[in-house]
C-alpha cells in the first residue's frame, strides 16, 4: 500500500478543537512497554476513546527528565531492544489500519542523533508522525535538525517550564509548532496528586503571548485534576499515570484513558 | 586557536547545552554569575585564600628520581595533587563552585560521585561554607569506595544510593540532575568534572587550571624550561584539562591523556570513550560517548570508579579531533602495575585513577631522551582504593 498523503494531522486537530472550543487530551505511551503489540493496540484504543493527540515515547537509557515510572517503562522496553525503526513500523501499521489521530514522537536526542538527524526527520514523517518533542533539546541547539523537521512538516513542540523567564518563554512559544507543552512543575515526570497552586497565574501570563494551545503535562494523574487543569489551559498530557495503570494490565490502562478522556472533554 | 568555548559553550562541534527547559534559567544564571566572579577581585581573593590555607596550595612538584632511574631515560616529575586536602584535585573545583553557590544565594548543593573523591570534596566544602549537601552515588561504587562513603557521612553529607542503570557514576549523574531539576530554586548542582551542560565544562576547567599554572611556574623555576611531555588520566577529564590548559599553546609539548581500558578495548568492559566511542549526547553535552548503534548509552567498566564513565568532557573530544592531545587506553592490569611501581619505588600510593597515567609510562619512557622532562599529574592518593588493590593483587598472587 502506498503511504497516504503526508498531511499534518496535528494542525488539523488543533484548528478543529479551536473552532469547537474543545479541550485537547494527549496521552503518552512508552514504545514497547509492555511490548510492541500492546503499544499498537493501545494507540488504536486511544483514538476510539477520544484521545486527541498521542505522544509515542521512545525509550532511552538515560531519561534524565523522567521520574521512576517512565524510567521503569523505558528500561523494560529497552530489554526488548526496541529501536527507532520499531517506532516507525508501529506508526505505519496504525496508519494502515486507518488511525487518523495525530501522533508525536517523544524522545531524547541521542537516539535521533545516532539514527541520523536528516534521515530521522524524513523517515518519521513518511511513517506517519506529525510532530516531535525532544525533552533535552532547547531551541538553541541543533538548528539544522530543526530546519530538517520544518522542511518535512514535522511539527516541533517545545517545552516551557515554570522557571522559564517571560522573555525566553515568548521566544520558545514563537518557535513551538502546533501547541506549547507547559511543564506544570519543577521536577521530573511522575504522577502527583494536586494541582500546583501557581499554575493558573502562570498560564494566564503565557496565554497573553500567543493564541497557540497550551497543553499541561508533568504530574497529571487523576480525572478531577485533569478537568481542573483543562479549565485553565487548552488541555492536558498524561504519561506516568497511564504507565502506572499499564503496570496493572492493558485493560486497566484502557479504562483509565477512557475516564480521563471524559473528564477532559465533558467538564 | 579560537576562543574555546564559544558563548553557547561549544568546543568546536562538542559541548553545548542539551537540557530540560526547567534547567535553562539555572544554567543561564550560573553562566552569568560565573562571568561576574571571574572579574570580581574579592571573590578571587576569597577563593585564593581557601585554596592556599585550606586546600594547601600550591601543591608540590616532585622529581621521582627512583622511578626515572628505573626507566633509565627522561626525568619524571609528579604534580602532587594527592597532597591536597581531601586527597585529590577535586577540592579546587568544589571550593570554587561552593563559593559561587553561596553568592547565588543557594543553601543546598547536590553532587554526583564515582570514586567518592568529589563527594568528599563537596561534603567538605559544604561543611566549611555552611551549605546542605546531598551526594548521589551508585551502589556499585558505594561498595567499592566504602571509606569515602563513611567520610562523607562524618562530614554531615547525605549519601543517596543510586540503584538505576549501571549503578555507577553515569547513573549518579542522572539522579543529581533530576534532583537539581526538582529543587533548582535553592540548590546548586556541583558537578565534579569538566562534563555536563554549559557553563560546567568551561567553569570546572578554569577552577582546575590552577594545577597547570602552578606546574608551569614550578618547572620553570626548578629546571628552567618547559617539559617535553605531560601525562594525565581522563575519566570526565577535570584533572587533565586543569593540568594541560596552561600548556596547550606550547606546541612542542606532547600532551597525553590516558583513559581506562578496563579489561581491554577489544572487550566490552572498558571506559575508553575517546578511543572507542562516537560523538553523542549525554548529561547535557555533546561529546564522545560509548553507545550502541541505536544510540543507547553503554555501560562503562573500569577498576577505577573515578574513570568509570561512558563519556568525557567535551573539550577533550575537541582536543582529540584537533590532534593537540593524544589519548591512549590503559587496562586495569597495567594501571595496577603503575600503582605497584610508584608504591615500591617512591613510597607514594596513588589513587587508581592516576595509576592509569602511570600505567602508560612503560610505553612512553623508552621513547624519551635522557634530558626529556615528563610531568605526570598525580591527581589523588590511593587510601580509598587499598581494598580494591588488595582484592585484585591478592587474586593474582
Amino acid at each position: 500500500m502506498k503511504p497516504m498523503k503526508t498531511k499534518n494531522l496535528l494542525n488539523g486537530k488543533i484548528s478543529q478543537a479551536k473552532k469547537g472550543k474543545q479541550k485537547l487530551f494527549c496521552v503518552f505511551l512508552t514504545l514497547g512497554y509492555p511490548n510492541l503489540v500492546a503499544t499498537e493496540r493501545l494507540i488504536l484504543f486511544c483514538e476510539k476513546a477520544g484521545v486527541d493527540i498521542l505522544e509515542l515515547g521512545f525509550p532511552f537509557s538515560d531519561p534524565l527528565a523522567d521520574g521512576p515510572t517512565i524510567q521503569f517503562s523505558s528500561e523494560q522496553a529497552l530489554k526488548k531492544h526496541v529501536t527507532i525503526k520499531d517506532a516507525f513500523q508501529v506508526v505505519r501499521h496504525v496508519r494502515q489500519k486507518g488511525c487518523r489521530m495525530p501522533i508525536v514522537f517523544f524522545g531524547y536526542f541521542n537516539p535521533i542523533y545516532a539514527y541520523g538527524k536528516k534521515d530521522f526527520a524524513s523517515d518519521a514523517k513518511t511513517a506517519g508522525f506529525d510532530g516531535i518533542i525532544v525533552p533535552d533539546l532547547t531551541p538553541e541547539e541543533e538548528k539544522d535538525f530543526q530546519a530538517d523537521c520544518r522542511k518535512k512538516d514535522l511539527s516541533q513542540i517545545f517545552l516551557v517550564a515554570p522557571t522559564t523567564s517571560d522573555a525566553r518563554a515568548s521566544k520558545i512559544i514563537h518557535k513551538s509548532q502546533g501547541f506549547v507543552y507547559y511543564v506544570s512543575l519543577r521536577g521530573v515526570t511522575g504522577a502527583r496528586k494536586t494541582v500546583p497552586s501557581d499554575l493558573k497565574g502562570q498560564l494566564n501570563q503565557l496565554r497573553k503571548m500567543s493564541r497557540k494551545p497550551f497543553l499541561v503535562g508533568f504530574g497529571v494523574s487523576m480525572p478531577e485534576q485533569a478537568r481542573d487543569i483543562s479549565k485553565m489551559s487548552d488541555g492536558v498530557i498524561v504519561g506516568s499515570a497511564v504507565i502506572e495503570h499499564l503496570k496493572l494490565g492493558i485493560r486497566s490502562a484502557e479504562r483509565f484513558i477512557e475516564k480521563m478522556s471524559q473528564a477532559v472533554h465533558r467538564p | 586557536m579560537k576562543k574555546n568555548p564559544d558563548s553557547k559553550g561549544h568546543f568546536g562541534p562538542y559541548g553545548g547545552r542539551y537540557i530540560p527547559e526547567t534547567l535553562s534559567r539555572a544554567a543561564e544564571e550560573l553562566t552569568r554569575a560565573y562571568q561576574e566572579i571571574k572579574k570580581d577581585k574579592k571573590f578571587q581573593e576569597e577563593l585564593r585564600y581557601y585554596l592556599d590555607t585550606y586546600a594547601g596550595r600550591p601543591s608540590k612538584l616532585y622529581e621521582a628520581k627512583n622511578l626515572s632511574a628505573y626507566f633509565g631515560r627522561g626525568r619524571i616529575f609528579f604534580k602532587r595533587e594527592d597532597l591536597c586536602h581531601t586527597g585529590s584535585h577535586k577540592l579546587n573545583n568544589a571550593l570554587g563552585q561552593g563559593l559561587l553557590a553561596k553568592r547565588l544565594g543557594k543553601t543546598r548543593i547536590v553532587a554526583e560521585t564515582g570514586a567518592g573523591q568529589h563527594g568528599v570534596a563537596s561534603a567538605t566544602v559544604a561543611c566549611v561554607l555552611g551549605l546542605k549537601c546531598v551526594v548521589y552515588m551508585g551502589v556499585v561504587d558505594i561498595a567499592r569506595q566504602a571509606l569515602n562513603v563513611y567520610k562523607m557521612k562524618l562530614l554531615g553529607a547525605e549519601v543517596r544510593p543510586v540503584h538505576s542503570g549501571s549503578k555507577t557514576l553515569k547513573d549518579a549523574t542522572n539522579e543529581a540532575i533530576r534532583d537539581w531539576v526538582t529543587n533548582v530554586e535553592d540548590t546548586h548542582y556541583l558537578i565534579g568534572s569538566v562534563v555536563g551542560m554549559h557553563p560546567y565544562p568551561m567553569m570546572v576547567r578554569e577552577f582546575q587550571s590552577v594545577i597547570g599554572r602552578e606546574t608551569r611556574q614550578q618547572i620553570l623555576k626548578v629546571v628552567g624550561r618547559l617539559p617535553n611531555y605531560l601525562l594525565a588520566c581522563v575519566g570526565g577529564g577535570s584533572n587533565a584539562i586543569g593540568f594541560f590548559y596552561a600548556f596547550l599553546k606550547d606546541r612542542n609539548i606532547r600532551i597525553i591523556g590516558v583513559e581506562a581500558a578496563g579489561a581491554g578495548i577489544q572487550s566490552s568492559h572498558h571506559a575508553a570513550s575517546l578511543t572507542k566511542g562516537k560523538p553523542g549526547i549525554l548529561h547535557g553535552m555533546k561529546s564522545y560517548l560509548l553507545q550502541d548503534k541505536d544510540g543507547q548509552v553503554q555501560i562503562a567498566h573500569s577498576i577505577s570508579a573515578g574513570l568509570d564513565y561512558p563519556s568525557v568532557g567535551p573539550e577533550h573530544s575537541y582536543l582529540k579531533d584537533s590532534g593537540r592531545v593524544s589519548y591512549y587506553p590503559v587496562t586495569d592490569r597495567d594501571a595496577l602495575c603503575g600503582f605497584e611501581l610508584l608504591t615500591k619505588l617512591e613510597g607514594i600510593m596513588p589513587a587508581l585513577e592516576p595509576s592509569h597515567a602511570l600505567g602508560y609510562l612503560p610505553k612512553l619512557m623508552p621513547k624519551t631522551k635522557k634530558n626529556d622532562i615528563v610531568i605526570v599529574c598525580l591527581s589523588g592518593r590511593g587510601d580509598k582504593d587499598i581494598d580494591t588493590v588488595k582484592q585484585y593483587l591478592g587474586a593474582e598472587k
